[in-house]
């Protein structure tokens, strides 16, 4: 093995342990932890990784600290960003199911964030919890607004306005969840 | 024509109302557009010459600042309209309504993407766990070095709690009595019909000892011990002691007199310069 290749191999297995496994309460790294640990070509040492995961159907997603996906971003960006290591497919309903979720508690989950997409990124919770209300039952509603508050999907203000939060942004494609909805026959 | 003071009052109660209807958009997530801005600036700008004391003007301004974060909301709107995320909620809403649980999960995982997490010990942080369990010493070893001192409870004296400066020597009320007293006796030694001069009464040897004189004599009037007399022309204020505390609560509107007791006013008495 080359010096070079030696040299990311290393890295990318100290990435790998950085990012598989949680070391704060909320799961991933910020950009300047990686640089830390990794050097200064934390970017590339990521790109190496996110190929070799792709086989895995994994992918290192980037969430920055703007709402908005940044197309170049510069060093400073990159600090402040979170880095996680995400599925790069879909999952199916039979697995979603094994790891934790009930489909209505999933649909559940979907209709909140389409429903907050549509209103600008805020909605009023009593107003989530009336149109959940349509298919859930009622004692369910709450609990799980909760749940997904809980999970990090979510956040609610003093006023009780819903907003979307850190786990929605690092796990769901909102543009291509509401193309999706839109093309459906329903 | 409406009277002025029916005008005023209409004018604070639309403003009123703007605000409410400005906070109810921003807290509620209404559409910014529901606010006709041209409308509320005419209206903002029909009563603008009738304000006159602050609380008024404040109203204003503070429809203003509504009005100006609702805009803000409406440029917003207008962006997130522009953006390619954008789509009608109504039509969506609708969409979100007729769909069938098994359906919408379907699109939904196709554009959800959860995060990969594991929480696993490895044998290394197991073994330095251990290192660090046999290092570790028992608790009644390391809590040795922060003995901690041992405070026995008793009754304070009231001597005690004097030095500590929690009570004062006196009563408080005990020592304005004796300050009264004083100063009808001042006044009859010293005084002229019945009354002293303001600074020959509390001008003492030092000037934290003037300070506590003038403090005490400000109680002495506020609780009708003793009344002012103040000669503006001359520039002259003199004490006068009232034979009987009287209270003047309820009966006059009370007015405060600031008297200004400086270093240098108390030195200029000490030299016999402030006549």
């Amino acid at each position: 093995m080359s010096k070079r290749k030696a040299y990311y191999a290393s890295k990318i297995k100290r990435a790998i342990h950085l990012l598989f496994y949680r070391r704060h309460k909320k799961p991933g790294v910020k950009g300047w932890e990686l640089r830390k640990a990794l050097g200064s070509d934390y970017p590339k040492v990521l790109k190496i990784l996110d190929d070799y995961l792709k086989a895995l159907d994994l992918q290192v997603k980037t969430v920055f600290e703007e709402e908005k996906p940044v197309e170049k971003p510069t060093l400073e960006q990159l600090d402040k960003a979170r880095f996680y290591i995400t599925l790069r497919g879909e999952l199916t309903p039979k697995e979603a199911k094994m790891i934790g979720w009930r489909i209505d508690d999933l649909a559940g989950l979907a209709m909140t964030i389409a429903h907050i997409i549509s209103k600008k990124g805020k909605a009023p919770r009593e107003e989530v919890e009336e149109l959940l209300r349509d298919k859930l039952p009622g004692w369910k509603v709450g609990l799980n607004i909760d749940r997904y508050v809980r999970y990090g999907y979510l956040t609610q203000d003093e006023n009780e306005q819903l907003y979307l939060d850190w786990r929605t942004r690092a796990e769901v494609d909102q543009k291509a969840l509401i193309d999706l909805l839109l093309k459906t026959q329903a | 024509m409406q009277p002025k003071k029916e005008r005023i009052k209409i004018g604070r109660e639309k403003l009123q109302r703007i605000i409410e209807v400005c906070r109810s958009v921003e807290d509620r997530s209404l559409d910014p557009f529901l606010i006709d801005v041209d409308e509320v600036i005419g209206t903002v700008r029909e009563y603008f010459p009738e304000w006159k004391i602050p609380e008024d003007l404040c109203l204003d301004a503070e429809t203003i600042h509504r009005l100006a974060s609702v805009i803000k909301l409406q440029s917003e709107w207008v962006k997130h309209r522009s953006t390619s995320l954008y789509t009608d909620p109504f039509l969506l809403e609708e969409k979100l309504r007729r769909i069938e649980t098994e359906e919408m999960v379907e699109t939904f995982l196709k554009a959800w993407h959860p995060i990969v997490e594991l929480e696993q010990i490895s044998l290394h942080s197991l073994a330095e766990a251990i290192r660090y369990w046999e290092s570790l010493l028992p608790l009644k070893e390391r809590w040795k070095g922060f003995p901690t001192a041992e405070v026995e409870t008793s009754l304070a004296t009231r001597e005690e709690l004097i030095r500590q400066r929690i009570l004062r020597d006196k009563a408080f009320s005990e020592e304005l009595e004796n300050f009264w007293q004083e100063l009808k006796n001042q006044v009859e030694m010293k005084g002229e019909n019945g009354k002293i001069r303001y600074w020959d009464f509390v001008g003492a040897e030092t000037y934290e000892e003037t300070v506590q004189r003038a403090f005490m004599t400000s109680f002495l009037v506020t609780y009708g011990y003793a009344t002012l007399e103040i000669h503006p022309l001359e520039e002259e204020i003199f004490i006068k002691p009232y034979g009987k505390p009287t209270t003047k609560v309820g009966k006059k509107q009370l007015v405060s007199i600031p008297i200004a007791v400086s270093a240098e006013d108390w030195m200029k008495w000490k030299r016999g310069e402030l006549e």
